[in-house]
């Protein structure tokens, strides 16, 4: 059979948008696949969480200890200007975390108490759908929803689409507004975002995040939620928890005891 | 090369306006490196209102340029031959408002040196993927088009066949442009001010008020300053197309406002309470409300057949429509979309000096590239028209070569035009403009 260069070309170009036809169908089946195959896997391996008590939170109102501890950790800036604050773990009043459930009859000290504020680290985080790099993402072993300082674009599309307020951007160079640097942790650099990690660099020692580390009151308690025989999992099961805008679907895990 | 040696000749005027453009993007871009330099922190934007005026600007663009579908698609798919001199002009307009987006995405992104990462790593999942790929693909078939269209007719003969074809593709990529720059705020799940499905629609249906409404001005202004005129069937052709539009757009914003209010659920009526009810204190409701004052002024002027005819009503209605759309699109929807923020803070946003000027600039670039590429077309549509000249009339020749040094001095207008809205005081200015 003799075949011409015209003909070699036509065939061999089919096979390519053949191939690559089906690479793109296999890649669009998995991102289907993704959500609800996330969640029923996610009950196999392991989901980091936190448990916030806010009965035990709530004793000393101006205790700032786990937001010193991160700021520490992790060499936060600290900008006076709100507008450029970098925040990883923060307190807000108890109302303004869940609107959602406020009535007004619920008398201001309770209203107002001030509750700690940190990422979800979602099952379904819309930061990591919408991040056009892959400089945010989950990581498959643990859940943690992680950061790429090298790589963000500095674009805040996940700014814009986390629900929590939980990313925060340099605006500026941060460096020189770090109080206390830690060597051990990496700087930032300005046009890039950053949030909680759950303290993956202690995690590999076998830490515990410097937040839980730190609480007085040990009232942040941190574990695999897929573990039934964790702290994290025993707490959950005997107490009344709320988390934050659950109606969204994006699975947040940081629960607050209440 | 590219024709481009016709831009290179002028008048005084031509090259005085041309000159002031290129001071404005000078300024502007010494302001934008040492907001390289120092951060965006040299904007309004904060960590509560992160996105501001410049995305704002990006997303009012794509509309004005998936507006060139509204000339291209009635003269290709309908043989609508009165805006035969006018689909060049929509093309190049698109040409140069899509190179403006590009240019606010740049400006607004922290690490701009790391943009090829999109590329590095593709990830399909992110909207922003898809709309780099829609926007550079509409970049690419408008420059495509517009230089092949606008060569064969140089050297007159025809187009070469697939460029049809290229055609045909760009109808439905226009409005695959301003589709996905929609889906990049209905997708949010947090947002409830932008997570509604008419987001898009609305989308293209004030892209295609705004876009042909600054289409009208740039061809009447053109008409004034060269004399090449597209036709006055070609201008209420138009007309008819922003009207339509204007009101579909009206009334996707009512259907908001109903279901909103009539629900009376807090997540969706906020948004209205901010921009036009001033129920929470915002920098907005000066701005939603001029909106719509003016959407509303220009509907009349529209919508009664005798205002719209006329042609110095037509203009007001014009700047009435691309102004309001502009405050509309380029400052209220953006904003307003991050406030109050996830925790309940109200953030006030105003942009700063800096970063008015940077926005200034790129305005400057696009109307430049406006200038250029109209003063191109034109001097080869007046040629090939010169040329028509029959001997005995080559008396007159002498009135043919004042109009081709007129056509040189002329386009000071869409460049004046455009970098007066930029300038947001436009209703007023741009309108004057006409009538003296």
């Amino acid at each position: 059979m003799k075949i011409t260069r015209k003909e070699f070309l036509k065939i061999s170009g089919a096979c390519l948008i053949g191939l690559s036809g089906k690479k793109a169908l296999a890649v669009l089946d998995s991102s289907a696949k993704g959500q609800t195959s996330s969640a029923s896997a996610s009950k196999a391996s392991k989901q980091l969480g936190m448990i916030v008590d806010t009965r035990k939170c709530i004793k000393d109102q101006g205790c700032t200890k786990c937001i010193e501890a991160c700021t520490q950790a992790h060499n936060i800036p600290s900008f006076k200007d709100p507008a450029h604050q970098i925040k990883w773990i923060w307190k807000k009043p108890f109302d303004d975390l869940f609107s959602s459930y406020e009535t007004q009859y619920l008398e201001p000290s309770l209203k107002d108490e001030s509750t700690p504020v940190l990422c979800n680290h979602c099952d379904s985080p819309p930061c990591v759908r919408v991040c056009p790099t892959g400089a945010t993402w989950k990581r498959k072993e643990d859940g943690i929803v992680m950061m790429d300082w090298h790589r963000c674009i500095g674009c805040r599309f996940c700014m814009a689409a986390c629900p929590y307020g939980a990313r925060s951007f340099n605006w500026v160079d941060p460096r020189p507004e770090i109080q206390n640097l830690n060597p051990d942790f990496p700087t930032r650099t300005k046009g890039v975002v950053e949030k909680c990690t759950f303290c993956s660099e202690r995690l590999a020692k076998g830490q515990q995040p410097a937040c839980v580390e730190a609480c007085p009151e040990k009232a942040l308690v941190f574990g695999d939620v897929n573990d039934p025989k964790s702290e994290i999992r025993q707490l959950l099961a005997k107490s009344y928890t709320l988390r934050r805008r659950p109606e969204l679907g994006t699975g947040p895990n940081i629960y607050y005891l209440v | 090369m590219f024709m481009l040696e016709k831009a290179m000749t002028g008048s005084r005027r031509y090259w005085t306006w041309v000159g002031a453009l290129v001071a404005v993007i000078a300024v502007a871009f010494g302001f934008y490196l040492y907001q390289l330099n120092y951060g965006l922190g040299l904007t309004g934007m904060s960590r509560n209102v992160s996105w501001g005026l410049y995305i704002g600007q990006f997303t009012f663009m794509v509309g004005v340029a998936a507006s060139a579908v509204m000339v291209v698609l009635p003269y290709y798919l309908h043989s609508h031959k009165e805006f035969a001199r006018m689909t060049i002009l929509g093309e190049f307009l698109a040409v140069s408002s899509v190179t403006m987006c590009m240019m606010f995405i740049m400006i607004d992104m922290g690490k701009p040196m790391r943009v090829f990462n999109v590329i590095l790593y593709p990830q399909f999942h992110s909207v922003m993927f898809w709309d780099m790929l829609s926007l550079s693909g509409y970049l690419v078939l408008n420059a495509t088009i517009t230089y092949f269209t606008l060569h064969a007719e140089q050297e007159d003969v025809h187009p070469p066949h697939w460029i049809k074809y290229i055609i045909l593709l760009s109808i439905p990529w226009a409005i695959s442009i301003h589709t996905v720059t929609g889906f990049l705020y209905s997708g949010l799940p947090g947002r409830l001010g932008w997570r509604t499905a008419i987001m898009a629609p609305r989308f293209l249906a004030s892209a295609f008020a705004a876009g042909p409404a600054l289409l009208i001005l740039l061809c009447l202004l053109l008409r004034r300053q060269t004399g090449y005129d597209v036709g006055k069937k070609a201008i209420s052709g138009l007309a008819v197309i922003v009207t339509y539009a204007m009101v579909i757009n009206t009334f996707f914003i009512l259907m908001e406002f109903f279901t909103a209010m009539y629900s009376h659920v807090p997540d969706l009526t906020v948004d209205f309470q901010d921009l036009y009810l001033g129920a929470v204190h915002t920098s907005l409701l000066p701005w939603g409300r001029t909106s719509i004052v003016l959407m509303a002024a220009a509907l009349v002027l529209l919508l009664v057949p005798r205002w719209r005819r006329n042609e110095k009503s037509l203009v007001v209605a014009c700047v009435l429509v691309f102004s309001s759309l502009w405050i509309d699109k380029g400052v209220c929807m953006v904003v307003g979309g991050f406030i109050p923020s996830p925790l309940g803070t109200i953030t006030r946003y105003v942009p700063t000096l800096p970063e008015l000027i940077i926005t200034l600039g790129v305005w400057a670039v696009g109307a430049l590239m406006v200038t250029v590429f109209y003063k191109i077309a034109l001097s080869v549509e007046i040629a090939k028209e010169a040329s028509y000249v029959p001997a005995y009339e080559l008396a007159g020749a002498a009135s043919a070569t004042g109009l081709q040094a007129h056509a040189s001095s002329a386009v000071t207008g869409p460049g004046a035009s455009a970098a007066g809205q930029g300038n947001e005081g436009v209703s007023g200015k741009g309108g004057e403009e006409w009538h003296h």
